[in-house]
């Protein structure tokens, strides 16, 4: 039986893994976390239809045992070709074929450091709110309830100041589903998503960007928020344009979240040196055809899938595990 | 006694203050007609506009400030809206543009 290795263990990871024992081919995931599961497993609810995330990664994990595919936990991968893994412990793993599922990294919301997180209590970060809606309350640092909330999209994206020319997609509706979690948590108060533009690019989200208009009565102003600063009483002052009518605006928040994007891997730099791998501007690693073959790498034996490429939804990603999946099978049929 | 004129004025803050502002009455707009909120900000209306087309009448931008706040001189503007409805025909949102006039006006025009 032919194997082939799996690098990162995410929804990505486990969905190709399943398609690979499906199509007969031996799979093993080596996973850097202690778990599987990758970034879905802060998350709390998944847009537009607000799923439980849990419901998402039980599933996955569920098939996964079912099918008793091989993992290696807190393993962490060094270097690959398409015949071999090099672990970081030294250890050699030898292989058929390769499949690269690392996914992105979160963008370091300090790194913005106008915006105050890190320095503010009450500036967090989109996934720090997801772990607030897991404990089930939203409140700032000294833990009263906030009144006034302002949403901050594109940070870490279409921002050459940080190198990240990038749409990360996503933010844009996590920033519309975000905002409606909160007003559900906190009906009283008032919420502010400050934008550049509103990317709704998936079934439902444009709806639900409507919902949070009309039912929700949140707040979309065009314009990017400069600075932050905080207040003698500890609440967040904030500076932006509210370029629809032209004129500067201010106000206090209790609470800024900033939608952070997904940035590439610092993995992928060494990866495709290793492996002969392309890499696109953005640093994510470049597939041989974004229309015919977007999960190839253009290297014999290694595929691509999941947001290794580029930001994905959820779905995108679980989706294209199978399709990189089908195109490993098919090679290892051939070689 | 007039006052000296030294040759200067003093500017006042362009900035729209949020903490500053009264936001009940846009609030009550609002909640009347939560359809406003829908606004994506096109300019559709304002393109097809007649009084825009005469006068520097743009309605966008108008409801725009007064969600915001800012309810100095919306009346006087909202009064060259010939209420001729060809905004609510081409608005996108299917926003009933002439109901947001008349409701605006009503609730300002007891300032």
């Amino acid at each position: 039986m032919k194997k082939a290795i799996v690098i990162g263990g995410g929804p990505a990871g486990m969905q190709t893994a399943l398609q690979l024992a499906r199509r007969g081919v031996e799979p093993v995931i080596v996973e850097r976390e202690n778990a599987l599961g990758g970034k879905l497993r802060n998350w709390h609810r998944l847009f537009p239809t607000f799923t439980p995330a849990t419901d998402v990664l039980a599933e996955l994990r569920r098939r996964v045992d079912e099918k008793g595919i091989e993992v290696h936990l807190s393993t962490e991968v060094e270097s690959f070709t398409a015949k071999s893994v090099k672990l970081s412990d030294g250890r050699t793993m030898p292989c058929d074929a390769v499949v690269v599922t690392t996914g992105f990294t979160l963008f370091d919301a300090r790194i913005k450091e106008e915006y105050g997180y890190g320095i503010y209590d009450n500036v967090v970060t989109s996934t720090d709110l997801e772990r607030m809606f897991n404990e089930g309350r939203v409140v700032k640092a000294d833990g009263s309830q906030p009144r006034r909330i302002a949403f901050l999209h594109c940070v870490g994206s279409r921002d050459e100041k940080v190198c990240q020319q990038h749409c990360s997609r996503v933010c844009c509706v996590t920033g519309v589903k975000q905002a409606i979690e909160t007003k559900q948590l906190l009906p009283e108060a008032d919420v502010f998503n400050f934008y550049m533009d509103i990317r709704m690019f998936g079934p439902g989200y444009e709806e639900l960007y409507r919902e949070a208009q009309q039912q929700y009565g949140i707040h979309f102003v065009r314009g990017r928020i400069s600075e932050a600063a905080a207040t003698h009483d500890g609440r967040i002052r904030i500076k932006a344009e509210d370029t629809l009518t032209g004129r500067p605006l201010r106000m206090s928040v209790d609470l800024l979240v900033l939608l952070i994007g997904m940035r590439a891997n610092d993995t992928n730099a060494a990866f495709a040196a290793g492996a002969g791998l392309t890499r696109a501007a953005s640093g994510f690693l470049q597939p041989e055809n974004l229309f015919l073959d977007s999960v190839r790498s253009g290297v014999e034996g290694i595929f691509y899938a999941g947001a290794v490429t580029a930001p994905k939804t959820v779905g995108e990603t679980v989706n294209e595990a199978i399709a990189a999946a089908d195109a490993a099978a098919e090679y290892l049929s051939k070689n | 006694m007039a006052a000296i004129n030294f040759g200067y004025t003093i500017s006042q803050p362009r900035a729209i203050d949020i903490d500053r502002n009264n936001l009940r009455k846009s609030d009550e707009i609002l909640r009347e007609m939560p359809e406003l909120q829908t606004c994506i900000g096109c300019g559709s209306c304002t393109a097809s506009c007649t009084a825009g087309n005469l006068t520097e009448f743009n309605f966008r931008k108008v409801h725009t400030l007064v969600r915001r706040g800012e309810y100095q001189g919306a009346y006087e503007e909202l009064n060259k809206c010939m209420l001729c409805g060809k905004c609510r025909l081409v608005c996108p949102r299917g926003i009933n543009t002439r109901g947001v006039i008349l409701l605006i006006k009503r609730k300002l025009g007891d300032f």
